[in-house]
């Protein structure tokens, strides 16, 4: 049986409690049906500041100044939208590490419309250099990056979403999986866009790569295997995202590049998550459309 | 009083006097005399290095130290003075501050100036970075306490109200906010703070902001009175009025 994505984000965060007396968790409301537990078990090292985000982030950041490892969390609308500043001064401008686990992504919670929906926080944190940006496709994945970002002393950014691929892979932060390889095309599949991806491009000759870690992004890997020079991006947060970084990768190399992933416009419609992926384009019909016009032209 | 050119020329160290750091200000502001506004967090500054904090050069690597957070950033030149002063950086940092190849900007960074616990300048952030830290200190064990300043109308950020409201349900008692009110809020009605924050469960007192005595007694740590809950203390030290 398939694993909730955010169940394990808070049993391995649980668990690293009780392994490291240098983890602190940091929640604001959100999700703690899942903390109580370990708050009764660690009450000095998992902190609830009631809906509070800006505060959230910041006691983070001040859990952070004393040595600690801070894994600080709420949606992800609160987490780096609401609260950027503290993101950006707090972590970045301290120059502390801290592991920020965002939930609810672009659309896992389409009933409750705009308000808890971040299709721009990966676009966000990339304003920031230097942090790590996991985007796992699988609960396996999600509980590797947390161990991961844990174990580290850098700025990790977890996005947790409840769409999965069937299947993990292993966490490998500045590596992309190839997944296919083919003589044309490369698309870039970021977290649980695989996938679809894959179901999309079934008869195509073209490689795919799989990026759950999407910043560093891997741009070594994705020279090494181009075909031809055309670059296809799905990621599961907003359309062009990572766009520069295929730039950067091939500054010398003339390419074509089509983007995709979630619009800017706003839906203001509710439904389910897979009427969301299919409204961006995201579902296998969606890509499999944006892909062959591509290759086409 | 010793004059600038011999200031520069001095060992850091302790020697510096109070009176010193007027002029170690001078180095900043090319000015002979300081107004009011320039000097506001000096007093409470001085008592607290000079004093108060078990913070110095010798053990500022201590995990255990006590802490001081400038969370009004802006108008560092007493703060930078009083570091110097102290022995944290050479005095000879001061004079040409704020140019490109100074660690010193008008707002403070901590990954450059030794001393400095946080970087701030934008406002509203040394609180919440605060609790933080006396969480983190509590979560190891250890018993430093952490000072943070603001000033009057830096309260006008509701990122404070936060963390005034967790920091006594927490009774976070190694907290001490120091607010230098120099009635520099549009909104500010006199005695408004100390209530504010008496109302949501602190200790609060408000002392004269020049006079040394009244600040050493208000920021010397405090020992619970028989029966007094654990909580969170707030000093408002009132100096001169910065509109007047």
């Amino acid at each position: 049986m398939t694993r909730d994505t955010r169940e394990t984000f808070a049993s391995t965060t649980a668990a690293l409690l009780e392994e490291d007396l240098s983890v602190a968790l940091v929640y604001a409301e959100i999700s703690g049906q899942y903390f109580r537990e370990a708050e009764r078990r660690h009450p000095d090292r998992v902190v609830n500041v009631g809906i509070r985000e800006q505060l959230l982030v910041n006691v983070g950041a001040g859990l952070a100044l004393t040595g600690m490892r801070p894994v600080v969390h709420t949606f992800a609308s609160f987490l780096v939208e609401r609260a950027f500043e503290q993101v950006k001064l707090g972590f970045s401008h301290q120059d502390v590490g801290g592991v920020l686990v965002g939930s609810g992504a672009s659309y896992d919670n389409t009933g409750g419309g705009r308000t808890h929906q971040a299709p721009g926080d990966v676009a966000l944190i990339d304003t920031l250099p230097d942090w790590t940006v996991h985007v796992p496709g699988h609960a396996d994945e999600v509980e590797s990056a947390l161990r991961l970002a844990v174990a580290g002393s850098g700025r990790d950014y977890v996005r947790v979403t409840g769409q999965q691929n069937r299947g993990p892979f292993p966490v490998t932060p500045g590596r992309f999986h190839l997944v296919r390889r083919g003589a044309g095309a490369t698309v870039v599949a970021v977290g649980p866009m695989l996938d679809p991806v894959l179901e999309a491009v079934a008869d195509l000759d073209v490689s795919v790569l799989y990026a759950s870690t999407v910043r560093p992004f891997d741009g070594r890997t994705l020279r090494a295997v181009l075909g031809t020079p055309d670059v296809v991006l799905v990621e599961p947060y907003l359309a062009g995202t990572s766009a520069r970084c295929v730039d950067d990768a091939l500054v010398d190399v003339p390419h074509r590049l089509l983007a995709l992933g979630v619009g800017r416009r706003e839906l203001r419609r509710y439904g389910a998550p897979a009427d969301h992926a299919a409204t961006h384009g995201l579902d296998a019909a969606g890509i499999r459309q944006a892909v062959a016009g591509f290759l086409a032209a | 009083m010793t004059t600038t050119n011999a200031l520069v020329g001095t060992d850091q160290g302790p020697e510096y006097t109070y009176a010193d750091v007027y002029d170690l200000m001078s180095l900043m502001t090319g000015d002979e005399k300081h107004s009011a506004a320039a000097t506001s967090t000096l007093d409470v500054l001085w008592v607290l290095y000079d004093s108060v904090l078990d913070v110095s050069p010798d053990n500022i690597a201590d995990p255990g130290r006590d802490r001081f957070l400038l969370s009004k950033g802006h108008g560092p030149m007493a703060y930078y003075a009083v570091l110097a002063a102290k022995g944290f950086f050479p005095v000879a940092w001061l004079a040409d501050w704020a140019s490109y190849d100074s660690p010193l900007g008008h707002h403070p960074d901590r990954t450059l100036v030794p001393g400095v616990e946080i970087s701030s300048g934008s406002l509203g952030h040394g609180l919440p970075l605060a609790l933080g830290t006396v969480l983190g200190l509590r979560a190891q064990g250890l018993d430093g306490r952490v000072v943070v300043m603001v000033g009057d109308a830096e309260l006008d950020e509701g990122s404070n109200h936060e963390a005034v409201e967790l920091a006594a349900a927490l009774e976070l008692e190694a907290l001490t906010v120091v607010v230098v009110d120099n009635s520099s809020a549009t909104y500010g009605v006199p005695g408004r703070i100390e209530e504010r924050f008496a109302a949501n469960g602190w200790h609060a007192v408000a002392v004269d902001g020049r006079d040394h005595a009244l600040l050493h007694r208000a920021l010397t740590r405090r020992r619970r009175t028989p029966g007094e809950p654990a909580r969170p203390s707030v000093v408002v030290a009132h100096v001169e009025e910065k509109w007047s």
